[in-house]
Order: C-alpha cells, then sequence, then structure tokens
C-alpha cells in the first residue's frame, strides 16, 4: 500500500549524512510511496536531553514538535533509530505536564524508523527486485535494540535484497561506542569500543557493514576509514539504494 | 605488577606466616577522586596490554554462563519477584532494619551502627583493640573496601588476610578489586603466577590447582591463628535476624566460624524481609553472579555459639554501614539502593569491558559505580562517572532486579545540571546550541555553515584532518561525508 509519507532528515543527516536522506527518500519513492521532506524541524532535542539540559533539549525540540504535528495521521519516517526512540519515548517525559504533552504524544504515535517502516511490507520492496551480491554484518543500535526493541525489522528488510548474505557478527548487540556526546566527551575510551567491534567486523569477513543509525555509522565508518578497515559501511537505506539500482 | 617484598615484621603475634607472605600494605581506593579525571584513568587502564582481553574473557564467559544457567526458566517472572522484593524492603526499610536489630540481639549478635566511613572503621579497629586481636582474616567484602578497612586495622597493628584467592591476589600485589564479583578480572593467570613464585621464592607450576594449592597452604595457616574474622554480607534477614553469605571457596564459612570473634560488615540496604526470600534472590544473586544454579557454600548466620553447639565464635558483632545509603531513601535515586552487587552490568558494560573497574576511581565500576559513586560520595567527587557511559542499555536488560541504571544515570546527568557542577564550557556550548536550533532559519543557516566547512576540509568526501571545534573527535577518526569506496 503506498501513502504519503512525511521524512524526518535529522540534524546528523542535514550536516554529515546527508545522502543517507536521499537515499532514504529514494527508497520510499522506488515503492510508490508519497514522500514529503518535513520542513521547519531542527532536531530532537537528543544531544542536550541525554547530557541532562532539558531547557534547552525542549527549546529545540519544540519547534520540531511544531512542525511535525501537521495535523495529519501521516507517518513519520526517520533513517535514525537514535531519532525515533528520543520522539517515541522521550518526548513523553521530557513535555510532561506541559502545553505540547499532547501535541508529543501525537507525534509519537505517527513516527516510525524506516526499516520497521519498510518491514510492514517486505513483499512491496521485494517486488522491485533489489538484488546486491554482499556478505553483509548488521549492527544493532542500541537505541533500535533495547528502546525501540527492533531486532528483526532491519534483517527481515535486508533479506528482501537476493544475492545478501547476512552473517552474524559476535559483538552485533554490543555499543559501537558513538554514544552522542560520549564520543567527544572521552574520544579514547570510545575510539576503543569502536576498535573492539572493528576487529570483529574485519575478522568475521563481510563486505559490507550495515547499519540503521547514522550516529553508529558516523562512528564506525569513521574510524575504519581513519584505520583503513577494508570493510565498507553502508545505512540500510543507502544499501537498498544500490540493491535498486 | 610490582613485585611484592616481604615485611619485615613477619611474625605478627609470634605466629609467623610462611616467608614472602606478608603482604605490603594494602591500598584502598584513593580517598579523593577529585585528583584525577576519569578520562586519565581511562587512558592509564587501556594502556595496560593484557588487560582489555582478560576483562573482555571473563566477562563473556560469565554472561555466557548466566544464558545457559536461566535458558528455558521463568527468568522474567523471577526477576519481576526479585525487583517487587528489594523494592518492598527498601521502600519499608527503617521498619525492616529494627526488626533486623531486634531479632539478632535477641540472638546474641551484638550490633553496631556506622553512619559513614570513618566510623566504620572506628567501630571494627575498636573491636579488634579491645579483645586484643593481632591477626585478622577477611572473607571478601566490597563494604569494607568502601570503609578502607584494611589499611586503617594494618595502621592499628593488626595483621590483615584476605583469604578470597582474588582478594588475596590483590592484597599482595597491593592492587584493588576491579568487580564485585571477581576481583581479578583485570589480570592475568601469568600475573599470578609471577606473584606466587615470587612469595614461594621458588619457580611454581603455571596452573590454576597448583597456584591454588599454594595459596590454600598459607590462608590455612592464617585462619588457625587468626584471633577473629572480618566478612561482608550478601543479606540481612528481617525476620530471623540473620546474615546470608554466598561464596565458593570455603574462606567464608572458616572466616566466620573458626576465629573466636566474628565481625561482619555489612550495608543496611542489604535487607530482605523473609528467609524464604533467599529462594528468589540467591538464584539470581549466584546465576547473575557466575552463572551458578548456587554457590559452592550459603552461610546463613545466626549468632554466636551457642551453649551445647560444638563451633562458631565466640562473639558475632554486625556493624551496619550506612555510608549515604539512608539519604536516598524516597528520593528520586532510591532504586539505587536495589542492587545485589552480582557484577552482571559490569559484565556486559562495553564501558568497563574497555577500562576496567579502576578506571571509575572508587570502589564499584561499570554501571553501578557510575550510579554509586556520585551518589555515596557526592556530585564534586565523581559526578562525572554518569557520563561515563553511551546509555546503550545492556545494564538495564542484564539487571537481575530491573535496577533502571540508564535512568539513573540520566538523572544523576540532570542533577549535574541542576546543581550547577556541570563545566562552564559545557553549559555556555548548549546554551547557544538551544539558541541557534530553536528556530528553523537558524538550524538551516548553521548545518550550511558546517557543512560548507566540512565541504572545504574534505578530500574525496573524507575529512580526515581536526577539524577545528571537533579536535578531540577527529583526532582518532575521520568524517565521512560522501561514500566511501
Amino acid at each position: 500500500m503506498t501513502r504519503r509519507v512525511r521524512l524526518f532528515t535529522t540534524c546528523l543527516a542535514d550536516v554529515v549524512a546527508r545522502r543517507t536522506a536521499d537515499d532514504a527518500e529514494h527508497v520510499l519513492r522506488a515503492l510508490g510511496h508519497d514522500v514529503e521532506r518535513v520542513h521547519g524541524a531542527t532536531c530532537c532535542g537528543q544531544p542536550a536531553f541525554n547530557s541532562g539540559f532539558d531547557e534547552p533539549a525542549r527549546a529545540v525540540a519544540a519547534a520540531t514538535l511544531r512542525a511535525l504535528d501537521d495535523g495529519t495521521d501521516d507517518p513519520i519516517v526517520l533513517p535514525s533509530g537514535s531519532c525515533t526512540s528520543m520522539l517515541r519515548l522521550h518526548w513523553r517525559e521530557l513535555f510532561h505536564g506541559r502545553p505540547e504533552a499532547e501535541g508529543a504524544a501525537r507525534v509519537a504515535r505517527r513516527v516510525r524508523e524506516l526499516s520497521a517502516f519498510l518491514a510492514d511490507d517486505p513483499a512491496a520492496l521485494r517486488a522491485l527486485g533489489p538484488r546486491l551480491d554482499v556478505r553483509v554484518g548488521y549492527h544493532d543500535s542500541c537505541h533500535m535494540l533495547r528502546e525501540l526493541r527492533l531486532r528483526e525489522e532491519p534483517r527481515t528488510v535486508l533479506a528482501q535484497v537476493e544475492g545478501l548474505e547476512l552473517v552474524p557478527l559476535a559483538s552485533g548487540e554490543r555499543c559501537c561506542g558513538f554514544g552522542g556526546t560520549f564520543s567527544g566527551r572521552y574520544p579514547e575510551v570510545s575510539t576503543a569500543m569502536a576498535d573492539s567491534k572493528i576487529a570483529d567486523v574485519d575478522a568475521t569477513g563481510v563486505d559490507l557493514l550495515v547499519s540503521a543509525d547514522p550516529g553508529c555509522l558516523l562512528q564506525l565508518e569513521g574510524r575504519m576509514s581513519r584505520t583503513g578497515s577494508p570493510v565498507r559501511v553502508r545505512h540500510v537505506a543507502s544499501l537498498l539504494r544500490e540493491a535498486l539500482a | 605488577m610490582s613485585a611484592t617484598t616481604p615485611r619485615e615484621d613477619a611474625e605478627v603475634g609470634g605466629r609467623p606466616l610462611p616467608p614472602g607472605w606478608a603482604a605490603p600494605a594494602h591500598q584502598p581506593g584513593a580517598d579523593s577522586l577529585a585528583d584525577t579525571t576519569f578520562e586519565e584513568r581511562a587512558r592509564e587502564n587501556l594502556a595496560r596490554p593484557f588487560q582489555r582481553t582478560a576483562i573482555a574473557n571473563a566477562t563473556d564467559h560469565t554472561v555466557f554462563a548466566l544464558q545457559r544457567r536461566f535458558a528455558g526458566t521463568a527468568h522474567d517472572a523471577l526477576r519481576d519477584e526479585a525487583r517487587r522484593i528489594r523494592a518492598h524492603a527498601i521502600t519499608n526499610l527503617p521498619t525492616y532494619l529494627e526488626q533486623w536489630v531486634d531479632r539478632a540481639e535477641a540472638r546474641g549478635t551484638q550490633v553496631h551502627f556506622a553512619a559513614d566511613e570513618a566510623e566504620a572503621r572506628r567501630i571494627v579497629a575498636g573491636l579488634c583493640a579491645e579483645r586484643g586481636v593481632g591477626r585478622v582474616v577477611k572473607s571478601k567484602s566490597m563494604a569494607s573496601e568502601e570503609v578502607s578497612l584494611n589499611s586503617a586495622l594494618e595502621g592499628a597493628g593488626i595483621d590483615v588476610v584476605e583469604t578470597d584467592l582474588g582478594e588475596f591476589v590483590v592484597q599482595a600485589m597491593g592492587d584493588r578489586p576491579s568487580h564485585v564479583i571477581a576481583p581479578i578480572l583485570h589480570r592475568t593467570q601469568g600475573e599470578v603466577h609471577e606473584l606466587f613464585s615470587a612469595m614461594a621464592g621458588e619457580d611454581l607450576p603455571d596452573d590454576p590447582e597448583a597456584l591454588t594449592g599454594f595459596a590454600r597452604e598459607g590462608l590455612r595457616h592464617a585462619f588457625l591463628t587468626a584471633d577473629a574474622g572480618i566478612s561482608g554480607g550478601n543479606f540481612l534477614i528481617a525476620e530471623t535476624g540473620e546474615v546470608a553469605m554466598v561464596t565458593n571457596e570455603g574462606n567464608g564459612r572458616l572466616t566466620t566460624s573458626l576465629p573466636r570473634i566474628h565481625i561482619a560488615l555489612v550495608g543496611i540496604e542489604k535487607m530482605l524481609p523473609r528467609r524464604t526470600d533467599l529462594a528468589v534472590l540467591l538464584p539470581l544473586l549466584t546465576g547473575h553472579g557466575t552463572g551458578q544454579q548456587i554457590t559452592t557454600y550459603v552461610s546463613v548466620l545466626g549468632g554466636p555459639r551457642g551453649a551445647g553447639e560444638p563451633d562458631g565464635p565466640e562473639e558475632m558483632h554486625v556493624v551496619l554501614l550506612d555510608g549515604g545509603r539512608s539519604a536516598l531513601l524516597g528520593g528520586e535515586f532510591e532504586e539505587a539502593l536495589h542492587c545485589i552487587r552480582c557484577g552482571a552490568c559490569q559484565n556486559v558494560c562495553p564501558v568497563y569491558r574497555q577500562v576496567g573497574g579502576h578506571a571509575y576511581g572508587w570502589v564499584y565500576g561499570g554501571p553501578i559505580g557510575a550510579v554509586l559513586t556520585p551518589l555515596f560520595r557526592g556530585q564534586a567527587d565523581g559526578g562525572e562517572l554518569s557520563h561515563a557511559t553511551t546509555l546503550c542499555g545492556a545494564c538495564d536488560d542484564i539487571c537481575p532486579v530491573r535496577i533502571p541504571l540508564h535512568d539513573l544515570l540520566l538523572g544523576l546527568r540532570r542533577r549535574r545540571v541542576a546543581e550547577d557542577v556541570a563545566p562552564l564550557s559545557e553549559r555556555l556550548a548548549f546554551r547557544a546550541w538551544g539558541l541557534a536550533w530553536r528556530h528553523p532559519a537558524t538550524y538551516r543557516a548553521s548545518t550550511a555553515v558546517a557543512r560548507a566547512g566540512l565541504a572545504v576540509l574534505a578530500r574525496d568526501g573524507v575529512v580526515s584532518r581536526r577539524v577545528p571545534g571537533l579536535a578531540r573527535w577527529t583526532a582518532t577518526r575521520d568524517l565521512v561525508l560522501g561514500r566511501r569506496r
């Protein structure tokens, strides 16, 4: 079923991962959805919220809330598990007892992480004939796995790609060390965490490391680029776009 | 690792320990964390060559054992029940404490209250001095680490021998435990072999059984010559006034029953209302701690030797330690008191696995350490630990009593902001961020500027040099903007 979909690109995609947003839009359009990017949205507020700064978090999130709460019931799709988790689970706490609470609850009901949205209708994706001959390791982002409890959905999406072989990673569910501000606050620890994950990825022998969270990808791809890992990194959206090309 | 040097007065009380045995003075946790930062301590630990491998191997093994232990059982229901019991016990702690004291005293146990670390040291040292105690054997106790008990007793001229094998190694190395269950998780067998060989004055076989045998021989002597045994306690049972304790090496039972005096130092939060609550809490403690169905020894200690009883200590003392605990009752962080010290959150913590327990600076490492340290020691001392985590949630998922560690850590971060402990630079940064990104127009402008700046620095879509303002981030990582080929 094709429908009208709002795409919230997120701030990380706006600054460093624009192609992720473009690829997500491309895939949604290929499926026949009527995609409209949300204008006027900024950031979900997570960097400040997770640092204990609720006031600026609320101020920024309120701007995004105004843009997202557009009076429709259209699903709001995000190419980021972490931001989805913030909107879906933590806005309730952030706006608790405030005038925005009702709007935040409306938005929370509409937001969908991209791969979970695509997993609603795997047959539609398969019908497009995605094909890519690659061995893939999937990195579960902490917020998708342990907050949104989305474990199977991204795997269901990947399973629609012909030729794709999903190889389990021993450290697949362990944090990559990004942690938002953590990665800048304690760069050496953060990097050591990434290295432990990358060592596992390299040893597993995959062509691609795939995840659905731009934050984890920023961290892992950034480190893998610096250390010269032979494994390439892709967001689920980018992998699908390649598979559809 | 520093080689141990035999202490000159190895003949404490005229009862010699084997040559090379007496350990260097115990080095407890730093009295103040303010001298070093988490980052500095983490750096030091990251640089230790074998430590990360040792931690990874040990924690992987334990987590695997835990999963195997509870596979196919009603694990979640057990955890729900444990959470209910702990919440009830802590909510009603004053009542249960009163009940416990009444029942314990009726059994002949002498009860003492220690409001803080200094008072705990004073009480225990006083008991030892009054009773002419020359040698103490200790079984593993994190509460005693909290109060730096060993150095206090040694300062008073008392010979202290740690009898848990791991703690024994820690003591002999002049080290500190790095994990609540496995004190030498950060050490390798090779290091223990080296240490014990130095103590023995000969090259011992590099084999766990032989090394344990070496320790056992001297420990047996220490047990037989000690005047007092000092233990911790895993649970206080309100309805009976008992102390329950789990160990795997038998040293706990010897410590608490062989010397003429037994002193247990126990945090007040270890309370369980009923003895039958052990049926829920014990399997969770042992299963989450080591993957065992039950530990080799479970002791339920109910007072000194009674008339006509063949064994047990002449005196049993319990020192109830507050040490910042009662201040948490009824507050936002009360659930931190539910902890039963199984160490599972440390085992799964991706930060702990890299830096080890010592990086947390005080007694407790990992997620629960990052919560307890600022709560017990104050925000000024250890407050930054709430940021020493990625909030990945692995700890929440594994906690046997379902402590919401993620929420507690986040709450501590908020408190740090509310109490103005957060650094000025951080406050200004978030203020500026909040002002810029609360309006779509300034957001678009700032992201456009950031993109343009990165585009200038990038080569083939990759920024691989230090970016102004992101120097710490980009010191070890590239920013990949395009598609890396």
